[in-house]
């Protein structure tokens, strides 16, 4: 009994930080819309700022200082990140924000590096609260108490701030309806700026006041993001009553795993996430979303036509460029090359479902990474041959993202995003922790491809000839029936359904399409490599496909292709640089502000203004 | 158009000349490490690497040419890291590999290395299966596996009278494999040892809090620990706050490496048994000198034990290089059998057997000292007792 109430306790104890990250990411999701991925950067923040401050100011009352004086320094912060870097792509088209969310992470990665070094800092502990108090004869730390009594403090504040005062009645206006708050003479750059103050300033109370139990260390803002999310899906976007449970219910979940299911403690999380989208789909405390909201935001979409003949010969040239190059360039250019190929295809198929279907997909690695395992487990378990195991890659993730997608395809927008990401965290850690199989992060090794593909030339035009046609094959299904279906469906559903398109059927056969393309540039990749590691399953994998199909520009075809060859040879050159990640951040951020339409889109415009390239029909 | 293929064959002439114009003056070797990722512990590897190729390129070089080191960050990434490896010999000029810290890379590597035939000196990853399961022709490693400095833990735990062992470890291969070593070794040592619980916190996301709870829940007298950075911090912390070390021994794996056990302070834990480095306890000797060395190369810093490692590659490179009398990969990898390098833990051995190197490891109980963590009753211990005999190995390597 007594340990159990222990366990209880500690689970509580641990929700503090978690909530308080969890409500500053709702809110500002609820309001100004934008999936802020430097939510965990801007935590990592308020621990280093609160680690310094503590250092400085003496006492109790410099420690509670130092907390609050974080939360107020990184929210300042906020509000410099949201001027400087989202106010000018608000309009960009929806979730393109994310892109330059992106860039702000890596420009603090680097910027924290430089500031605080690369040594991990141990938080000071408490004054007047080092030691533990008997409770039913268990150890309880103070420090713990003392969080648990805090919490229900800022959620009461939190509450009584959105549901009583003028500000909270625009943030819930805001929430709910944005363009009507503007309508009614509110200045929402203004209101967007405080919120995005608020909910910094909670990551980085949160980040300052989980000091005592740990420090500050340059893996923080990853390490807490996914939780992060699954809180705030949990909970319901938007609601911060939600993010209280979810991050209380994922807290506890978490000590009793950890007491009775201690090898399985990464999975149980993403379970419980899935579980619940699948039951209540807008998350516990989340209200369904409204039709028509994320649609389509911004200009509506051009028709789609095939490539005229300037385009295709400059893509024809372009290939015949290419596959002259191992004549005159070296044996890296053909590797960089096969990258660059792979890279393409997998995003490619991620834009397929993304602007064709209008399906934020948050979780595509999980087929380019089940794609490379799958032929990974068969060469090494079955010995099978590398053409036959090849064929299979794809076939495998088409096969798993039928599973995934009969779950996902019923749920809609950024919800959908957020179930495909669970069952990518699930897939990943399967992977990871199922060591006997697939080898944990150790990954699976020597996964070779045959003899008369071991050279580097032969392996480049077999990239060029499988990356190449996957890319065409994709397009010219866009342009068949079926793409016209399926981008029906995207610009409005009722109407598809009602000229007899079955939507989910359709949603469902692109997401597996997707899916299986996916899985052929993970079966190129593994080959290319010769190993498979659980990182190409993880999130980040993700949000690197998200990143350049949104960088190229998401209301276009070849966005994903320009996307990625230009993130992947910006990286290639880049990393050669000391503090490669803070130019890479500032060069992501300058394109999403001068071009947010992606640079494909932005191209386009441009073209047109000066009359280069002929304006559309439908523009007029 | 026309305009467009001048343009094209202006950048492939381009392409080209930069890839041919390499240096021939000074011997290139490829570094490969997570420089952004793993901070920490990436830069005082790469300061190492720096000192011992000043001292060497200082006293002549090698081959009469200065040896010279291109240092390239992989993010932490296997598949960059690959694509990495293959610039850094075919454009570069590199004549071998080295680097990494992460074992998933450092296999990566080296299964790319052992496909293309390029020699890759594994410095820290320490998963056994690099030499070992994985192990290949062109792949050697220098530091003591996770299994040896697992089995001289479990050597000084066999000797006390404790039984009931629980275990805490990063829930990942490194976690796993030296969770599985040292219930090996204790076994084999004192059958009637039983573990109690194995906890598996996910790594770098560590619930101190509940894995303390769980721990103590178990009751055992001894408690061995594989967690280190900021899973260890948080550990001991809380299990320090509730009591679970009182009355227990605890036996750390690496906990006694400066890089876990400095940021820990005064908070460091007491009388614990662990590997690590006790750099601020030499008093003579090579391993004396290279700390003197290194504190006058780097005012104001202290070695890490990635420092140490990094100094020893650069000069096992040498020593390589000078022993093979060429660059050729060939001669290479006939000068690594056996070959023997002066280093600041003595003499080491690349054992032609496995291509594992003799580095050793220090072990000693920790203590506070000043408001810092440091290490007492130290001792250096060879490997060679602790790894598995001849024929296990040669079972275990794939044949050649």
């Amino acid at each position: 009994m007594g340990l159990l109430v222990a366990q209880l306790l500690t689970g509580l104890a641990n929700a503090a930080a978690l909530f308080l990250v969890a409500s500053g990411l709702s809110l500002i999701f609820g309001v100004t819309r934008i999936v802020n991925f430097a939510h965990g950067s801007l935590y990592m923040l308020g621990a280093y700022v609160g680690i310094t401050l503590m250092g400085v100011l003496p006492g109790a009352v410099g420690f509670w200082g130092a907390i609050v004086l974080a939360g107020v320094a990184v929210g300042l912060i906020g509000v410099v990140i949201e001027i400087c870097v989202l106010r000018p792509v608000y309009r960009a088209p929806e979730l393109f924000q994310l892109v330059a969310t992106f860039g702000v992470i890596l420009v603090i990665q680097d910027l924290t590096l430089m500031i605080w070094g690369g040594e991990d800092m141990l938080g000071p502990r408490a004054p007047g609260l080092k030691s533990v108090v008997r409770i039913l004869g268990e150890p309880v730390p103070q420090y713990d108490l003392a969080l648990i009594a805090i919490t229900p403090f800022i959620l009461l504040g939190l509450w009584w701030l959105i549901t009583k005062t003028r500000v909270g009645i625009l943030v819930r206006a805001a929430t709910q309806d944005r363009e009507m708050v503007g309508a009614l003479g509110v200045n929402q750059s203004w209101l967007f700026t405080g919120v995005f103050f608020l909910g910094s300033a909670l990551a980085g109370l949160g980040g300052a006041i989980q000091l005592p139990k740990g420090g500050a260390d340059l893996l923080m803002d990853f390490s807490i993001i996914a939780e992060v999310f699954v809180v705030v899906v949990v909970g319901g976007m938007g609601s911060i009553p939600g993010a209280f449970i979810a991050a209380v219910l994922i807290s506890v979940l978490n000590v009793f795993g950890v007491a009775y299911v201690p090898q399985s403690t990464l999975v149980l999380m993403y379970v419980v996430m899935a579980i619940v989208l699948m039951i209540r789909p807008w998350g516990l405390l989340g209200r369904e979303e409204k039709a028509g909201e994320h649609g389509q935001i911004g200009e509506p979409q051009r028709p789609i036509r095939p490539a005229g003949w300037i385009g295709r010969s400059l893509v024809l040239a372009l290939i015949a460029f290419m596959a002259l190059i191992p004549v005159f360039g070296s044996t890296f250019t053909q590797v960089l090359i096969i990258d660059i190929l792979i890279f393409c295809l997998f995003a490619t198929s991620l834009q397929f479902i993304l602007s064709t279907g209008g399906l934020v997909s948050f979780g595509h690695a999980v087929f380019f990474g089940g794609g490379a395992y799958v032929a990974a487990l068969l060469v090494t378990y079955f010995n099978t041959p590398m053409e036959l195991a090849f064929a299979l890659a794809p076939l495998g993730a088409g096969v798993l993202a039928i599973g995934i997608g009969w779950f996902c395809i019923r749920l809609s927008g950024v919800y959908f995003a957020m179930l495909t990401m669970a069952f990518s965290q699930l897939v990943w850690s399967l992977v990871f922790q199922w060591g006997e199989v697939t080898g944990g992060d150790d990954g699976l090794v020597s996964i070779w491809p045959s003899k008369w593909l071991s050279g580097t030339t032969a392996y480049y035009y077999f990239t060029l000839a499988m990356g190449i046609g996957g890319i065409l094959v994709l397009r010219h299904i866009m342009h068949s029936p079926f793409g016209y279906a399926l981008r029906a469906t995207r610009d409005s559903a009722r109407q598809a359904e009602a000229t007899g398109i079955n939507v989910k059927q359709i949603q469902w056969m692109a997401f597996t399409l997707a899916g299986a393309f996916a899985g052929l540039a993970g079966g190129l990749f593994v080959f290319s490599k010769g190993s498979i590691f659980p990182d190409e399953l993880s999130i980040s994998t993700s949000f690197d496909a998200l990143i350049v199909v949104f960088l190229g520009g998401v209301k276009t075809l070849a966005g994903g292709v320009v996307g990625a060859a230009f993130m992947e040879s910006a990286k290639d050159w880049l990393t050669r640089l000391e503090y490669w990640r803070l130019i890479l951040g500032l060069v992501i951020i300058a394109v999403v502000i001068v071009a947010p339409d992606g640079i494909v889109g932005s191209l386009r415009k441009l073209g047109e203004r000066i009359g280069i390239v002929r304006e559309e029909e439908s523009m007029r | 158009m026309k305009k467009l293929i001048t343009t094209v064959a202006a950048l492939a002439t381009a392409l080209v000349a930069g890839s041919a114009a390499t240096a021939a003056d000074s011997i290139k070797i490829g570094d490969i490490n997570h420089f952004k990722r793993l901070a920490a512990f990436a830069e005082p590897y790469r300061q190492g690497i720096e000192l011992a190729a000043k001292q060497i390129n200082d006293a002549g070089g090698v081959l009469g040419r200065p040896l010279e080191f291109i240092h390239r960050d992989d993010d932490g990434k296997p598949g960059d890291a690959v694509k990495i490896a293959e610039e850094l010999m075919t454009r570069d000029g590199a004549v071998m590999l080295t680097g990494s810290i992460l074992s998933n890379v450092g296999l990566a590597i080296s299964s790319f290395a052992g496909q293309k035939g390029y020699i890759y000196l594994a410095a820290e990853p320490l998963a056994d299966d690099i030499v070992w399961s994985s192990g290949n022709k062109y792949t050697f490693r220098l530091r003591a596996s996770t299994y040896v400095q697992a089995a001289m833990l479990a050597e000084q735990a066999a000797k006390t009278d404790a039984v009931k062992y629980a275990t805490i470890a990063p829930n990942y291969a490194y976690g796993k494999a030296a969770v599985e070593a040292f219930k090996k070794n204790l076994k084999a040592l004192k059958p009637d040892v039983e573990f109690v619980t194995e906890q598996w916190p996910a790594l770098f996301k560590i619930d101190a809090g509940a894995e303390v709870q769980a721990l103590e829940r178990a009751k055992p007298d001894a408690i061995y620990n594989v967690t280190f950075g900021t899973d260890l911090q948080k550990f001991v912390r809380e299990g320090t706050t509730r009591g679970l070390f009182e009355g227990r021994m605890v036996y750390g794996l690496l906990t006694g490496e400066p890089e876990y056990l400095e940021p820990l302070g005064a908070e460091a834990p007491e009388g614990w048994f662990v590997t690590g480095y006790p750099w601020y306890a030499f008093t003579d000797g090579p391993a004396k000198q290279f700390v003197d060395d290194y504190e006058a190369a780097y005012p104001g810093e202290t070695p890490k034990i990635g420092s140490l490692v990094g100094y020893m590659t650069a000069k096992s490179i040498a020593a390589l290089i000078t022993k093979a009398g060429s660059t050729d990969t060939d001669a290479m990898l006939e000068a690594f059998k056996d070959l023997k390098v002066a280093t600041p833990m003595g003499e080491i051995t690349y054992r032609a057997l496995d291509h594992q190197s003799t580095m050793g490891a220090y072990v000693g109980t920790t203590t506070v000292k000043d408001d810092k963590g440091v290490m007492v009753d130290w001792s250096y211990k060879d490997p060679a007792p602790y790894m598995p005999s001849d024929d296990e190995i040669r079972a275990m390597r794939p044949a050649e």
